[in-house]
């Protein structure tokens, strides 16, 4: 696919009659903020940036289950252990349906697969931190879901149609990720002190990393623009993040736990709620393979591939066989 | 209708390249793709939901049973090989619906002069 798209790229440069209808199909269907579907004639810069973006996306849902599939032995009931096996299988369904959605684009699931597993892919840094205790199990669930839902809604409407569609789907499943670990927050700050402290403790480390899941600043973040010019995204990384601050800084009271963040303010001038500064050197350093968890991700990753082939190679060779039992069946209907 | 061979939502290419005619579909460690479409209850049609990887179709059921209905979504499943699906052509989109157009006569809404005719 990759020879092909290059040798696109060449023909873009020429400029075909049908390139030059296409284009013009493409902006009016833009302009008319309707959908682009997977066969319909798109800028090749639109395809490469979709593919990047939503197979980072599925990634990040695959990477995602590590974190708390380490917490399903310890959840601390059999209906906990049971939350928790769902909403991982949920992270899997997700990555599922994005590689889908992204392979309508013409790049193939081995193709995004390895991507990954060779580590030239990247994922969302946020998982690239270490679950330490169980209240970490309801910080992921209350801010990194939640983060994730707020980024998320407005991708539904992407001009992208099975992107949107994913959205969609996903979109649904989350609010249940956020209202249990909320809930597992609840729990814990109703408890001893020591409970308590736990809740605070996940509360300080995600913060911050929870923040930086909307992406860089506005002016700091190259692909934003032309990604709202084509209706991919609806709003900024920055509307995104005060958005989703105005909705935890609500939900902490009834936690009764603060966020760790000295600066967090509201701006009746601005309408907007002030927050410290985050430390973007650390989340470059994160997203590019530097954090505390990334290298143990990734070889849990290539070990679930690795222990996974033979499995993948029993059922090729299953259907393979059936196949041909099935042709040889059909060739003697044909000779009687 | 074209004569390309693709799947639902799983191939593309052909529109910017139209001369080099059907391409394989994506294929994944040699698991061919289904198209899944499920009812969501019954006297309701079955609607496309999305694609998985599978080596058979009996796997794909399973498949499709655990990523398309973990909530209830659906009473009945089906799945097709995505290279079983014949499309129209987009490119010929314009030319294959226009008929229709300018056939307002088709509607219920065209007849004017009965307007207020009860029960009609």
């Amino acid at each position: 696919m990759a020879e092909q798209k290059s040798s696109g790229g060449h023909l873009a440069a020429v400029r075909t009659p049908e390139d030059i209808a296409g284009q013009r199909r493409f902006e009016a269907i833009i302009a008319d903020d309707s959908r682009i579907e997977p066969r319909d004639w798109m800028p090749e810069a639109y395809r490469k940036s979709l593919t990047r973006q939503m197979s980072q996306h599925a990634h990040s849902e695959i990477i995602g289950m590590q974190p708390e599939a380490n917490w399903i032995t310890r959840a601390p009931s059999l209906k906990r252990k049971a939350i928790l096996m769902a909403k991982v299988q949920d992270e899997a369904g997700h990555g599922l349906y994005l590689y889908s959605a992204t392979e309508t684009l013409g790049t193939d699931r081995d193709t995004l697969n390895n991507q990954l597993l060779t580590g030239r892919a990247k994922y969302s840094s946020i998982f690239n931190y270490p679950a330490r205790t169980w209240a970490d199990m309801g910080a992921i669930g209350w801010l990194v879901d939640g983060a994730a839902i707020a980024n998320q809604v407005p991708l539904c409407r992407a001009s992208y149609g099975p992107y949107g569609r994913a959205m969609v789907r996903i979109c649904k499943e989350e609010s249940f990720h956020q209202r249990q670990g909320f809930e597992i927050l609840l729990e814990l700050s109703r408890g001893t002190e020591a409970q308590r402290k736990m809740a605070q403790d996940a509360i300080n480390r995600f913060y911050a990393p929870a923040l930086m899941m909307f992406g860089p600043s506005d002016q700091d973040s190259p692909n934003s623009q032309q990604s709202m010019a084509w209706n991919i995204k609806r709003f900024s990384n920055d509307d995104l993040r005060q958005r989703f601050v105005g909705m935890i800084v609500e939900q902490v009271k009834v936690l009764g736990l603060s966020l760790p963040d000295p600066d967090l303010r509201y701006d009746e001038e601005s309408g907007q709620w002030l927050h410290m500064d985050l430390d973007w050197d650390e989340f470059k350093r994160v997203v590019s393979g530097g954090g505390p968890c990334n290298s143990q991700r990734l070889a849990r990753r290539r070990e679930a591939h690795e222990d996974g082939a033979w499995v993948r190679e029993a059922a090729a060779a299953f259907a393979r066989k059936q196949q041909n039992e099935k042709n040889q069946h059909d060739q003697k209907a044909e000779v009687a | 209708m074209s004569s390309a061979v693709i799947g639902q939502d799983s191939q593309n290419h052909q529109s910017n390249q139209p001369s080099q005619g059907a391409q394989k579909p994506p294929t994944s460690a040699g698991w061919p793709l289904w198209e899944v479409f499920v009812r969501s209850s019954r006297g309701l049609s079955h609607v496309h939901a999305g694609s998985l990887h599978a080596p058979d179709a009996e796997m794909a059921v399973r498949n499709a049973r655990d990523l398309y209905t973990r909530r209830n979504e659906g009473v009945s499943l089906w799945v097709v090989r995505s290279t079983d699906i014949t499309t129209s052509d987009p490119d010929a989109k314009d030319m294959m619906f226009e008929s229709p157009q300018g056939k307002d006569y088709r509607h219920a809404t065209y007849y004017k002069e009965s307007e207020g005719v009860k029960h009609l």
